[in-house]
């Protein structure tokens, strides 16, 4: 089956899949290692872990699709293909930076590649990822809207109202939830009595799909039936990946309230190393040649901290602009 | 020239923009062809216009203004109706930290072209969850615009340049303004924002009131007038963008200034223009500033509890012989 999915796939697209998640990564390590190093203002939510599910999804959508994203998004912007350098100078606060540094880690958005941001609201993005949903409709367009939140979003009131409208109306959206297993600190089964969130689809009369979501084909794979099933108009998907942070909620959560045995079993199960082995085992990619991937990754991403940190702060009255048109 | 209601006009200014826009559209809870939205101001625009334009939603606030978000900045220009006033609080989140933010948080990237429409204030006898007037809450949220008009021919003009506008617009009626009949011509026109107008000149006095009691306030004048007080009655129009100038020019003139508001007095309407006021124009005035709001209560139901509460003329015209 993983055979035959991964033949498919073109080499091309497979190479461009790993890269986007290896980028992911690299990038994430290195904000970590700026906030580290004080450089970092704020927070941030790190998507180390959950690469497969914003690559997975976003490979199955096109250029002109609509995603919506949360606070921990960093990995939906370059899933979408935000540029790396403008990402790194909006987490920076920088003039550059995708939001001219108004927006920073929790709010970049990039409305030319259908990016249509992040809020920090949990469970904000699903009515408006729904309103997208709707203006493709209403404009007649065959464009989709792949709406990512957590777990711990879908007991937010948002959660119902946006996935009823949107499949009484029978929307182009792909609900994407993240599941973790954390809200913050907060395990899911203590906050709620069931363990697929995905089994809430039924509530609404649509499809729910459980997925492995350190899987990257499985995820691309289940978001292309979601995706087709919208462009024909018969409405919203749940997609539920299954993955886990690396790292604690935000930086300076060192997560302890995860068992060490938990965390181990997780790390084993890391998407992107799981993804190289089923590359290699398919004889798509030579160990060379995901050699060569990692060095251009790591190339760009120094270019894109270099870029990043060079790049100057807007003028502080600037603050007063883009308040209104 | 012909006369239609405050109804009329905002149906009117909605039925020509939905014809003249193509992604103009309506979403709210029984707007549509079975009931024509709870005040009628919809009525008829389905059969018009078509169930996908004229959309009835299931009772979803938040999700009413979250998807006009979406489709706002997506290309769209929806009209959200919310039901009653109050009930913005349930979608508060989608119209302060959403649609007010999504445009300055992505540095301008996006444009928001979103208007909420919903009726305000009390007087009809249905209690504290439906009678608020709640403008002050929307002042207080940067990157959304509040118009608050007063007469059909304002009514008209103002919702016809928020739905054109890039901006999200709050848009407060008033359930007693629906049936009041005034002229509007039938020529196209617009009401720019930021643009109050002197609905009575006077020199003794100046009056500020929006939405219905600008009624009470010109009603307090005309009776002034029999005791031989000139009030003068400035409506601003929009309370975001906020005519400062008008009102300090008028200021100027009278050199007192009553603020008529229908909302609470603690932090509410009056309260920010009489700081404005006092902060840029306090050499004008000869007397100390006087407001006439509501008390800090919610809305009873039983009549004679409900008319206690509410500024009438009476309460205008005895702040006015307080400071004249």
């Amino acid at each position: 089956m993983e055979k035959q999915l991964t033949s498919k796939l073109t080499k091309d697209k497979l190479v461009e899949m790993y890269k986007r998640m290896l980028e992911i990564r690299f990038f994430e390590e290195k904000v970590f290692d700026l906030y580290a190093q004080n450089l970092v203002p704020g927070t941030i939510h790190l998507y180390l872990g959950e690469e497969a599910v914003a690559v997975g999804v976003c490979s199955a959508l096109k250029r002109d699709d609509y995603i919506t994203s949360t606070h921990r998004g960093h990995g939906h912007c370059i899933a979408k293909g935000a540029e790396l350098k403008r990402t790194m100078a909006e987490i920076l606060g920088k003039k550059t930076g995708y939001c001219k540094g108004k927006g920073g880690s929790m709010h970049i958005a990039d409305f030319t590649i259908g990016m249509l941001g992040a809020t920090a609201v949990v469970g904000a993005g699903l009515p408006i990822a729904v309103g997208a949903g709707l203006s493709a409709k209403l404009r007649k367009t065959d464009q989709v809207v792949a709406c990512f939140f957590g777990e711990g979003a879908s007991n937010q009131g948002t959660f119902h109202e946006s996935i009823n409208m949107a499949s009484t109306w029978k929307l182009p959206v792909i609900f994407v939830c993240e599941n973790n297993l954390y809200a913050m600190g907060t395990r899911q089964s203590r906050v709620m009595n069931i363990e697929n969130i995905a089994d809430r689809a039924v509530a609404y009369g649509i499809p729910g799909a459980v997925v492995d979501g350190n899987d990257v084909l499985a995820v691309y794979e289940t978001t292309q039936k979601a995706v087709e099933r919208a462009r024909k108009g018969e409405g919203p998907t749940l997609i539920e990946c299954k993955t886990y942070r690396h790292k604690g909620h935000s930086r300076v959560d060192p997560a302890k309230y995860r068992p060490k045995e938990e965390v181990e079993e997780w790390l084993a199960k890391d998407p992107i190393k799981r993804f190289k082995e089923k590359l290699l085992q398919t004889n798509t990619l030579t160990e060379a040649e995901f050699q060569q991937i990692e060095k251009e990754v790591l190339d760009e991403i120094e270019e894109a901290v270099k870029f990043a940190m060079e790049s100057p702060y807007s003028a502080p009255e600037e603050a007063l602009e883009d308040v209104y048109t | 020239m012909r006369k239609i209601t405050y109804k009329e006009a905002l149906r009117e200014a909605l039925k020509e923009e939905m014809q003249r826009d193509s992604t103009v559209f309506l979403l709210g809870e029984d707007i549509g062809r079975y009931w024509g939205g709870a005040f009628k101001v919809t009525e008829g625009l389905a059969e018009e216009f078509g169930d996908e334009r004229v959309r009835d939603t299931p009772i979803s606030e938040s999700a009413i203004i979250g998807t006009a978000v979406g489709a706002a900045i997506t290309g769209m220009r929806p009209v959200a109706e919310i039901m009653f006033g109050d009930l913005t609080a349930l979608a508060m989140d989608q119209i302060a930290n959403q649609a007010a933010k999504i445009r300055y948080m992505f540095g301008g990237q996006a444009k928001c072209p979103l208007v909420i429409r919903t009726p305000f204030g009390a007087g009809v006898n249905i209690a504290s969850h439906h009678s608020q007037s709640l403008e002050a809450w929307f002042m207080h949220v940067p990157g959304l615009y509040v118009a608050v008009p007063s007469t059909p021919y304002d009514a008209k003009g103002l919702l016809k340049t928020a739905i054109r506008g890039n901006n999200p617009v709050f848009f407060c009626e008033h359930k007693l303004l629906y049936p009041v009949e005034d002229e509007v011509p039938e020529e196209e026109y617009t009401i720019p924002f930021g643009a109050a107008d002197v609905k009575r000149e006077g020199a003794d006095v100046t009056i500020f009131a929006t939405l219905y009691m600008v009624h009470k306030a010109l009603n307090a004048a005309k009776q002034l007038e029999k005791e031989e007080v000139d009030a003068e009655v400035v409506d601003p129009r929009t309370l975001t963008p906020l005519d400062k100038q008008a009102i300090i020019r008028s200021v100027k003139k009278t050199g007192r200034l009553v603020i008529v508001s229908e909302d609470c007095k603690t932090a509410g309407v009056s309260a920010e223009i009489a700081a404005m006021v006092a902060e840029e124009a306090v050499d004008y005035l000869d007397a100390p500033i006087k407001r006439v709001a509501e008390p800090d209560t919610p809305i009873p139901f039983s009549p004679p509890l409900e008319q206690y509460i509410i500024p009438d003329e009476k309460a205008i015209m005895k702040a006015v012989k307080k400071v004249v």
